[in-house]
């Protein structure tokens, strides 16, 4: 069988601004084998399945060819995202305590006052401009300042720990290349640093409680006990990261798909009660994860009549499922009052997104906030620049024009 | 066709989920005609799942479990009086009240009611309940807030077994009386039972398997009760939870096929009348249906789950609404959950159809566990403890008819896989409330009919 390059394009910078046709292309041409040797599915039906499959491995020790990425030592493992159960669950279920159902069911909605009163002081700073960069004014300092307040991080060490999520960041975008090897080891030096940063700030807080998720992690016990420090280090690394990347391209491509549909942006700021739902369509048309690409398969496995192999890299494209017309009904349309959205912008199965709730929330509440606030948007670029991961993909910047009169 | 089939008169019988369902369902569609709504209930719709859970642990109040509204229903509503009586020839419904419904298309959705206790007498003792409306729930959870010295849960189903989950969470007493060797075995078997025992016992609850309760004793208010065992034991509460009847009665002289096991119908839901000949008028969906399905070798299926009421009743409503060819196939895979003593269950499939299970995932010791049943070689039912997110990949074993047992997957599995038998009770000797019941021929059995 031919090598296809599809996935070679996938991820060429030059197609990131649009992958769609790219994706309408691979739910055509079924399931086949890369240059590289993965395999990408992007069809609804068969990548919500996978998700529930336990013959899906996440754990990358599990690949035919390792690679840096998957390297697990004693003193900073991998954490639950890249775990398969029974250890996965275990942890997973410990970092939820503190955070939602069953034992903490109350802590997202009791931020809300929070991330509003954030969002609304982020919106006065901006009193006065009329031309707006939405990434850095607004869609990543939100996010950060709530998951830092979150976990009980000091919001002003935001420098330190955006470089080493830029490198943690580089070394999981799967884009085939020479400089991957590089790339996963610095981006393993940097989870080493950031985990120590982590667990040091969680340490200061044993015997003294306060009431964030690192406290929670060295001072509460539960049932199943707590948390080893190495656990703490690798599970606050992912949260703290995942915390907030993802939502800051939510926000932002929820931005720039309302001002290229400025009629529904009209209608939300008549009827912000339409907003979660206007979100659900969001995490399907432009999900800031657009495809998970640490699965592979325990056994051989068939997936619409082709066998991928044992260990074989299979990469999920979550973006192209969401556009399947044999899911939606006609995907490729921007609709916010879309009903029967069961869209995989959050995966699905026991993987599926830890931080759901409170991103739907910080979103809602931050398109509510933005669009109340701009007065005649208008993109300045289309499309915007956008940062380089063709998994967490997003607009690196979105320049904005409003007019200032009255705000 | 579909242009008439869009107006005239649809009377529904049984407003609650199902009911609720199949009129928003039937706006939805386009149906323009009038449309009533008649429940005994004199509460508009409500959810029952929070009544054996939130509401008796004084969580949510009994009132605020109504239904919300997915979309205006432009009904006539007429609760609080029951259906007596249906005139098939000339398309009546007949109300307690002494008024007639015309109809020219009728949806039964009468649901069950729970078994009352056999002895009138004891029955009426102060303190003796059963738990299946908002109002019971509600009046259960009041004696509950006083703090009854001893509560008896009369039953381990599912709705026995939350409600002493319940009990214990707020740190009462409580003796479960059960007939069969375990909690839950009419609905999954003894193999599953026998962990739902170990569980109820590690939660502190009194279990008394293999024993019925004789005798509730009191003067006036219910003191206690005397079991089978020749024991006896004080209680101030008794919750009666033994399964549900459903609610054919009023259909007796109506000629369709309806009786102890329901009202049967076709795949599309509309009712057989009792020569087993379809009827094009009269559908039924919910709890009191009855209807083949191809999982399971097309046995008449009775479920009383909520996904059911919900999926058959838009089911019903898009056939009443379309002509023949246009008309769906009530096909979902049967799925019910349960949360008691801080455990997440959940079924996909028939597991009463079953002769073998096997532990496919997780541990028992950690309460995190898939079952997986099979019957004669194929998958048919799957059953997680705090592993929903599992369920979906059997369930498409289930949908496939995949060998039975299931090939073992994944990282989270005991080694070896050994299936054991399911030990299902035989359904001619129900004793009580299974959440599914077969109501054709036994699986390994030939039909025989049943006279009651």
């Amino acid at each position: 069988m031919a090598a296809d390059t599809l996935f070679h394009r996938i991820t060429d910078y030059a197609n990131r601004a649009d992958p769609y046709p790219l994706y309408a292309e691979l739910r055509e041409s079924g399931v086949t084998r890369q240059q590289d040797g993965s395999y990408l599915v992007g069809a609804y039906h068969e990548i919500a399945a996978l998700l529930h499959d336990p013959r899906i491995s996440s754990d990358r020790r599990n690949r035919t060819a390792a690679d840096a990425a998957a390297t697990c030592e004693e003193d900073l493992p991998v954490s639950f995202i890249a775990m398969d159960d029974p250890e996965h669950n275990r942890l997973r279920r410990l970092a939820m305590r503190p955070f939602g159902p069953p034992h903490t069911p109350g802590r997202i909605d009791a931020m809300h006052g929070e991330i509003a009163r954030i969002a609304d002081e982020l919106i006065a700073g901006l009193r006065g401009k009329d031309r707006i960069d939405v990434v850095d004014d607004f869609a990543y300092p939100l996010p950060v300042t709530v998951i830092c307040r979150l976990l009980g991080v000091p919001r002003e060490d935001e420098p330190r720990f955006h470089a080493w999520t830029q490198e943690i960041i580089a070394s999981f975008d799967p884009t085939p290349g020479e400089d991957l090897a590089e790339r996963q080891r610095s981006g393993l030096e940097s989870r080493r640093t950031m985990g120590r940063y982590l667990g040091e700030l969680a340490e200061k807080r044993r015997g003294h409680p306060s009431d964030d998720m690192l406290s929670a992690f060295v001072n509460d016990e539960g049932p199943d006990g707590r948390l080893t420090q190495p656990e703490i280090m690798a599970t606050s690394v992912l949260l703290l990261i995942a915390g907030h990347e993802t939502t800051v391209n939510l926000i932002t491509n929820g931005v720039l798909t309302l001002l290229r549909h400025p009629e529904e942006l009209e209608r939300l700021r008549r009827r912000p009660e339409l907003m979660p739902r206007a979100v659900e369509e969001l995490l399907r048309y432009e999900p800031p994860v657009q495809m998970l690409p640490q699965r592979s398969p325990l056994a051989d496995i068939e997936v619409l009549g082709t066998t991928v192999p044992k260990g074989a890299p299979l990469i999920l494209v979550l973006a192209s499922g969401n556009r399947d017309p044999l899911r939606f009904r006609d995907p490729d349309r921007f609709d916010p009052t879309r009903e029967d959205n069961r869209h995989l912008g959050f995966g699905s199965g026991v993987h599926s997104c830890f931080g759901a709730p409170l991103a739907r929330l910080e979103v809602q509440l931050a398109l509510t906030t933005l669009i109340r606030h701009l007065d005649n948007p208008r993109l300045v670029e289309d499309p915007p620049p956008y940062r380089r991961s063709p998994v967490l993909r997003g607009p690196r910047h979105l320049p904005i024009e409003r007019d200032t009169t009255g705000t | 066709m579909s242009g008439d089939l869009r107006d005239g008169r649809i009377v529904i019988v049984g407003a609650s989920l199902a009911g609720l369902r199949a009129a928003e369902t039937l706006r939805e569609k386009g149906f323009a005609g009038s449309l009533t709504l008649v429940g005994e209930d004199p509460r508009p719709p409500y959810d029952r799942p929070p009544l054996s859970k939130q509401v008796l642990l004084g969580r949510v109040p009994a009132e605020d479990t109504g239904l919300p509204l997915r979309r205006p229903v432009d009904a006539q509503w007429k609760l609080g009086v029951r259906a007596t009586g249906l005139d098939p020839i000339e398309k009546r419904v007949l109300l307690a009240n002494g008024e007639q419904l015309p109809f020219d298309r009728l949806l039964i959705t009468t649901g069950t009611r729970a078994r009352p206790w056999p002895n009138p007498a004891e029955a009426a003792l102060d303190g003796v309940f059963t738990l299946r409306t908002s109002e019971d729930a509600g009046r259960i959870a009041e004696r509950l807030d006083a703090g009854p010295r001893r509560v008896l849960v009369i039953g381990a189903g599912f709705t026995g077994s939350e409600i002493a989950s319940a009990c214990r969470e707020r740190g009462l007493d409580v003796t479960v009386a059960e007939r069969g060797p375990a909690p839950l075995v009419g609905a999954l078997g003894g193999s599953f039972g026998a962990l739902a025992a170990k569980l109820q016992r590690a939660h502190g609850v009194d279990l008394r398997c293999g024993v019925t309760v004789t005798a509730l004793t009191g003067n006036g208010r219910l003191t206690g009760a005397e079991l089978s065992d020749g024991s006896r034991i004080e209680a101030d509460i008794a919750v009666v939870a033994l399964g549900a009847i459903r609610n054919t009665e009023w259909l007796a002289e109506s000629g369709l096929a309806a009786g102890p096991r329901g009202l049967a119908c076709d795949a599309g839901c509309r009712a057989f009348n009792m020569y087993g000949i379809v009827t094009d008028d009269v559908f039924v969906a919910g709890d009191v249906a009855r209807f083949p399905h191809p999982l399971f070798e097309y046995q008449l299926l009775s479920l009383e789950h909520w996904g059911n009421a919900v999926e058959q009743a838009e089911v019903a409503a898009h056939n009443m609404v379309s002509p023949g060819p246009l008309r769906r196939p009530h096909l979902a895979v049967p799925a019910f959950w349960s949360s008691q003593f801080g455990l997440n269950i959940k079924s996909v499939g028939v597991p009463t159809f079953s002769d073998q299970v096997v532990l496919a995932q997780g541990s028992p010791k950690e309460a995190r566990l898939v079952a997986v049943y099979g019957y004669r070689g194929r998958v048919t039912a799957a059953v997680s403890v705090n592993q929903a997110k599992s369920l979906e990949y059997y369930q498409r074993l289930i949908e496939t008819a995949a060998p039975f047992p299931p090939e073992p997957v994944g990282t989270d599995r005991p080694e070896p896989m050994t299936p054991v038998p399911s030990d299902v009770p035989d359904p001619a000797v129900l004793s009580h409330g299974p959440t599914v019941a077969l109501t054709g021929h036994l699986p390994d059995r030939r039909l025989t009919l049943v006279r009651r």
